[in-house]
């Protein structure tokens, strides 16, 4: 019966790290915009910046 | 989460001296609704046109609100730069007054963080609980039980009072006006389960119920979850529409500056320009010019009106010609565009009185359940026991008829419809339209853009030669025109490659020309080519050298809207036309897909009068349209179903968006609703049945921790896996 109390405690520290990186990653935005998301996954061009790599025209981004 | 787009940072370090400092620009963030976003290249295409000007530090798109948020350097960058840099990319957007979220957000990630930590303490709990079933009667000792008891109350009891807390405040709220709601039995059910559990883990009993009231919980937070997010993507789709109305209009003084105010601030008679592409801001009288106007907003009608000096125009039509100076004629309020938005809302409110099934089914469900309580509780203390023994078997009474499967019958049903739906490109919009599709026995169809395609299509493709198409789409490709528009379209249909041309001249009213080291290339109205008849050609292409070629167009059904209209009529719907347009179009129209009932010539307020006299006569009418003319109507019927083409007003109104060129998916959507409505009377009484079995267990106290727990998820899956169902069932349309 030993076991238990180191058992228990760690069975609810491990349920309280997931719940503690749920509500993280809740706040921190990470479901904002599911849908989005969803077709940035699958975008293979590099992440674009102003205004150096800016260079291509909005209808060859489409490509 | 900007790290893909941020931008590095041109400001100075903090540690730099403060003159240094002044010279850092100011940022602000701009949001811009986009209209017709729907995919990961528009993202893209969306991202790049506002990062490509200059002054916008980085630029990111919210997809699922069709909205964009740029940081911009205040002073370098405007609102209206951003929203013309998306019009050339080929995006019609505008700003609106938001900041990230808002309050229905705010809702939805409040209603998560409590589902995610009901779940966290359900499972925890369970996990005890489950030790504590299958030890007990073993070889686990009453201390270990007690203390797993005890632990399980450490968890529930904060638990319950943070996730319960949306069901109690509704709850209080409905006792307050005197009413009952599903969330009274719910609370009750929830806090007695609780508190008692307490009582009895004090007393070391067995009868201890934390797994049961937290996992009602957290299935209830499902079910409210599914129908928060239906609601706020509807309203954030209505956000966008409003700020998509044209905010400001070009005033010329008396000294003939132009100057941007806002639209609350036009008078009457001000003078007002709008240039070519513009949206016309106030009702006004054309003073100076002559120019062609899409006013598919107001009348749904595609073809665009030829205006000229000292005819009216209306606020929220575009100008497709030359730049025109109006005087305005009305207040921004007093607009045609204001009163349709008037006539709408009032029709909106006749239907905020429409009562959702699950709130009948509450209303008979709250008290039979509170009164079955206080029966058990007096047959307990009248057969002679105690009064604590009768408490606690009223209380069973209570925990076991907390309406979980009630309340996950309809959620469950409306969301297993709507990803059905969506699969087949209809939206599903507001929460409870589905409930009203079910009802409707009567059907109105709007013409143009509905039964129709709703802009001109080329209609005589095959007599033109290609390379002269090619030509005349090389032309057309300039210019906004639906007639330019449909030759591009065609051209490209007919894998027809459009050469790139530059220099094209567009003259209002008249046509497009472009010179030529041969010489002039015209494509335009019979007049502009030179040509004196003014017979079978609404467009005119007049090459260099050789015979002028005519094109046709006409504004064609849908392929299958004759099949359409004719499965409705035999699946037993009255289905009828009421269109704007004028009697004879809308009449060969009717003979076309074998409508008997139309009506021409109808203004937004006598739609509404058709549809208060059907409903006098006691239709549930369903009303499909498109045009902002039917917004009012589609407002103020049962239902209402809008093509994705359809003007942003009346989507905003309707109940659903069907995609796509077809008029077919209304049958689809009608089928759907029926078999939901089934579906949903299933599910009450699935959970009634389990009452039925339960209910007397529980009266005559015989109800464990163990069986209240099992039953409570059984329902719940039940009713949700009888909800499943409706994604593959094969659905016959009845009336």
């Amino acid at each position: 019966m030993t076991a238990l109390a180191w058992l228990i405690p760690s069975a609810l520290a491990l349920g309280a790290l997931g719940l503690i990186a749920f509500l993280w990653s809740l706040n921190a935005g990470q479901f904002d915009d599911l849908e989005g998301a969803s077709w940035r996954a699958i975008d293979d061009d590099a992440p674009r910046a102003q205004p150096a790599s800016a260079a291509t025209s909005p209808g060859d981004a489409v490509s | 989460m900007d790290q893909a787009l941020a931008i590095p940072s041109r400001t100075a370090p903090a540690s730099a001296g403060p003159s240094v400092r002044a010279a850092v620009r100011e940022t602000e963030t701009i949001t811009l609704a986009v209209e017709h976003m729907h995919c990961g290249a528009c993202m893209r295409t969306v991202e790049g046109a506002l990062l490509e000007v200059p002054g916008v530090r980085s630029a990111r798109v919210h997809l699922s609100d069709r909205r964009v948020t740029a940081e911009v350097e205040s002073a370098r960058v405007s609102a209206e730069a951003l929203v013309e840099a998306l019009d050339s990319a080929g995006f019609k957007s505008a700003e609106i007054a938001a900041t990230s979220g808002g309050p229905m957000h705010d809702r939805d990630a409040d209603l998560t963080r409590r589902l995610g930590v009901a779940s966290f303490a359900a499972m925890n709990i369970m996990l005890l609980s489950v030790s504590v079933w299958s030890g007990a009667g073993g070889d686990m000792e009453a201390s270990v039980q007690a203390m797993f008891h005890w632990l399980s109350a450490l968890i529930a009891l904060p638990a319950v009072a943070y996730a319960g807390q949306p069901f109690f405040r509704s709850a209080a709220q409905a006792l307050k006006s005197g009413r009952l709601n599903m969330d009274v039995p719910i609370s009750l059910g929830v806090i007695l389960a609780t508190g008692m559990s307490l009582y009895q883990t004090t007393r070391a009993s067995e009868q201890v119920y934390f797994d049961a009231a937290i996992t009602l919980l957290a299935f209830l937070l499902i079910g409210r979850l599914l129908d928060q997010q239906m609601r706020t993507r509807a309203s954030s789709a209505a956000a966008n529409l409003i700020g998509l109305k044209a905010s400001a209009a070009s005033v010329i003084d008396a000294a003939g500056h132009v100057e941007r105010m806002p639209l609350r601030a036009i008078e009457p008679g001000m003078r007002i320009l709008a240039a070519a592409g513009e949206r016309i801001a106030v009702d006004g009288i054309v003073a100076f010019g002559d120019t062609e106007i899409d006013q598919a907003l107001i009348t749904g009608e595609s073809a665009p009106r030829r205006v000229r000096k000292g005819e009216p125009v209306f606020a929220g039509t575009v100008n497709l010609g030359q730049p025109i100076e109006v005087v305005a004629t009305k207040h921004d309020e007093n607009s045609l565009l204001a009163e349709i938005a008037r006539l709408m809302s009032a029709a909106e409110q006749g239907r905020g009185r429409y009562v959702r099934l699950a709130d009948r089914a509450a209303r008979i469900y709250a008290p039979a359940v509170h009164i079955l309580g206080v029966v058990t509780f007096l047959g307990w203390l009248m057969s002679g026991q105690p009064w604590q023994e009768a408490l606690t078997a009223a209380i069973a009474v209570l925990i076991i008829t907390c309406p979980c499967a009630l309340a996950l019958a309809v959620p469950a049903v409306q969301v297993a419809a709507a990803s059905r739906l969506f699969s087949k490109g209809i939206i599903l919009k507001a929460a409870d339209g589905l409930e009203r599709l079910a009802e409707i026995d009567h059907i109105v169809l709007d013409k143009t853009g509905t039964l129709t395609v709703g802009e001109p299509r080329l209609v005589n493709s095959a007599d033109v030669p290609r390379d002269m198409l090619a030509k005349a789409a090389g032309l057309a490709a300039a210019s906004r025109h639906p007639y330019s528009r449909a030759i591009v379209r065609a051209a490209s249909e007919l894998g027809i490659a459009v050469p790139g041309v530059h220099d094209v001249v567009e003259t209002a009213g008249f046509g497009l020309s472009r010179q030529t080291p041969a010489g002039e290339v015209r494509l335009g109205s019979a007049r502009w080519c030179g040509i004196d008849r003014a017979s079978d050609g609404e467009l005119w292409l007049k090459p260099v050298s050789g015979a002028p070629v005519a094109f046709r167009f006409a504004d064609k059904l849908r392929e299958d809207s004759a099949d359409t209209v004719h499965r409705l009529q035999a699946a037993g719907f009255g289905v009828e036309i009421l269109s704007g347009d004028a009697w004879a179009p809308v009449e060969i129209m009717a003979r076309a897909v074998g409508v008997e009932v139309f009506a021409g010539e109808k203004r937004p307020d006598q739609k509404i009068a058709r549809l208060d006299a059907l409903k006098q006569a006691g239709r549930n009418v369903l009303m499909v349209g498109d045009g902002l003319n039917d917004a009012p109507a589609l407002a103020a019927a049962h239902a209402s179903i809008s093509p994705a083409a359809a003007s942003d007003i009346s989507q905003t109104v309707a109940d659903a968006i069907v995609q796509g060129s077809r008029l077919a998916p209304v049958i689809e959507l009608i089928a759907v609703a029926k078999a939901s409505r089934r579906l949903a009377l299933q599910n009450f009484g699935l959970a009634i049945a389990y009452n039925v079995v339960f209910v007397p267990l529980a009266m005559a106290g015989l109800v464990t921790p163990l069986i209240a727990a099992v039953a409570m998820s059984a329902s719940s899956i039940t009713v949700t896996a009888n909800a499943i169902r409706l994604r593959s069932q094969n659905l016959e349309l009845k009336a």
